[in-house]
């Protein structure tokens, strides 16, 4: 019995340390992983009473695990749906805000090996092609690109997000994919972009909200106050991408 | 009542914390249960996404689980019965997929067998033979996470069985080859059976290292756990519809092989 006791008493410990922490948990789409890890380092510069944590993956899971009940304080997505559903949940405190957008771009191994030339070569069953998930916010804009410019795709893989695309691009093992602009930048040399022409590309417009269960409102509202400032969207534009 | 008689009924402490361990597994099946659109689900389970991605997963597990038989039993053998320097650590290495994330273990298949990969690219360019993006792939990254379970299981089995029923049989005149079909094999038979299960089960389940490696795409690399994962993004009925079919499977075959499995585990 005593050991019972015991167990009880240190999970209530640890469960009071929990709400000693000025802990400001930001889930971010995973396009978003250099941005806001610099955007954090600036953050907490300002406010170093705050320590910021980043959960970062993609759009639909960070959404999930939102619906779920998961105490998220702010959440950034990468397209406009994710967020309505969080919106249409009664989860977001006050309008979400678009702070950021992003441009698609074709992705190729470094020296580009296939030699795609642009989004026709995407129908070019020879090649091994890669996109984002149906659902996952790059999936769905890759297909309006595609259906923009009048292409049925040979897809031979979908992927769970960006990163992990990245990666088999990174790898050689994709001849070709559709990622955001800010994706191919990030991995400078590794993976060369191919141009989307401007008729048919899509920009990606970020959103970006506290949410209800905010530990601290005032705290998540600063956040997303210094993403939208000068500053914060200096940083933005650094890692590739456009203010709104 | 003079003599004292161990109580049949179990101390409260251990009742309760092994009540909680049981909860601990039980709990989120019942959420997956509460979550349940049971009137839907015939429809759901018999869509082509899904039929598709349960005969990828039962041809894949199955498939890593002959391949694990075939070269995981030899390979128990040599752990159990072979001195040889570096044994340790090659028995490290040999569990090593059994601690390791299997997502790390799908990009390591990537980086050794992919297109470019240190074997893969050799292989390229002297077959044109692409592993990742292929059922070949399903079937390489699954045996890699489940082979595991039956070397080790049919080791232990051989390191526990007494040599001497070998002796005798080789005394009487048995080949090697004889005493290893007619005595070892069968002696040893029931640990392999709970093995190749355990190995079936974790291949049927292989999410991290399939994506990973092999990728994703319906009817050709989208296995039942792969399923789940794009339904949750987009409907999370089909997500809820294909994890309890899985729970169902699963735990059938899990049940029906228990004998076995208590007795030699």
């Amino acid at each position: 019995m005593r050991i019972v006791v015991l167990l009880v008493v240190v999970l209530a410990i640890v469960g009071c340390g929990k709400h000693a922490d000025e802990e400001l948990l930001v889930s971010a789409a995973a396009s978003l992983t250099n941005a806001f890890g610099a955007m954090e380092i600036a953050f907490e510069e300002k406010h170093p009473e705050t320590d910021v944590v980043l959960n970062l993956g993609g759009s639909a899971s960070l959404r999930e695990q939102i619906l779920e009940g998961a105490p998220v304080d702010v959440f950034a997505s990468a397209n406009g749906s994710n967020m309505d559903q969080v919106v249409a949940d009664e989860e977001t405190f006050g309008e979400p805000r678009v702070f950021t957008v992003n441009l698609l771009q074709i992705a190729v191994p470094a020296g580009n090996p296939a030699r795609v030339a642009g989004l026709e070569d995407f129908a070019d069953e020879e090649l091994l092609i890669g996109l984002c998930a149906e659902g996952v916010p790059c999936g769905d804009f890759a297909r309006e690109v595609l259906a923009n410019a009048g292409i049925t795709p040979s897809i031979d893989t979908n992927e769970p997000d960006v990163r992990a695309l990245l990666t088999k691009v990174e790898a050689g093992e994709l001849d070709a994919a559709i990622t955001y602009v800010t994706d191919v930048a990030s991995v400078g040399g590794r993976v060369d972009g191919v141009e989307i022409p401007d008729a048919v590309n899509v920009a990606a417009e970020y959103p970006i909200a506290v949410l209800v269960r905010a530990a601290d409102h005032g705290t998540a509202g600063a956040f997303i106050d210094f993403v939208l400032s000068q500053e914060g969207q200096a940083i933005m534009s650094e890692f590739g991408f456009t203010s709104p | 009542m003079t003599d004292r008689r161990v109580s049949q009924r179990p101390p409260v402490p251990i009742l309760l914390l092994g009540g909680l361990g049981l909860a601990l597994f039980v709990v989120p099946l019942f959420g997956l249960l509460w979550r349940a659109p049971w009137s839907d689900i015939p429809g759901l389970i018999g869509s082509p996404i899904v039929t598709e991605a349960l005969g990828l997963s039962l041809v894949a597990s199955l498939s890593a689980t002959i391949i694990s038989f075939l070269f995981g039993v030899p390979l128990a053998w040599l752990l159990a019965r072979v001195e040889f320097p570096g044994r340790r650590l090659v028995r490290g290495l040999v569990l090593l997929p059994l601690v390791l994330p299997p997502v790390v273990g799908g990009a390591a298949l990537l980086f050794a067998l992919g297109r470019r990969g240190v074997i893969g690219g050799p292989l390229y360019e002297l077959t044109g033979l692409v592993l990742p993006f292929s059922i070949w792939g399903v079937v390489f990254a699954t045996t890699f996470v489940a082979m595991p379970f039956l070397v080790i299981t049919v080791e232990g089995a051989l390191r526990n069985l007494d040599q001497r029923y070998e002796g005798a049989a080789a005394s009487l005149g048995a080949g090697r080859w004889t005493v290893l079909r007619r005595v070892t094999l069968p002696m040893i038979g029931p640990s392999v059976t709970a093995g190749l299960v355990l190995t079936w089960a974790r291949a049927f389940g292989e999410f991290g290292a399939t994506i990973t490696f092999a990728g994703n795409l319906p009817g050709r690399t989208q296995t039942l756990p792969l399923a789940v994962f794009v339904a949750l993004e987009s409907d999370r009925a089909v997500a809820v519809a294909i994890s309890l079919l899985m729970v169902v499977v699963s735990l059938a075959v899990l049940i029906t092989l228990r004998e076995r499995w208590w007795k030699f585990l």
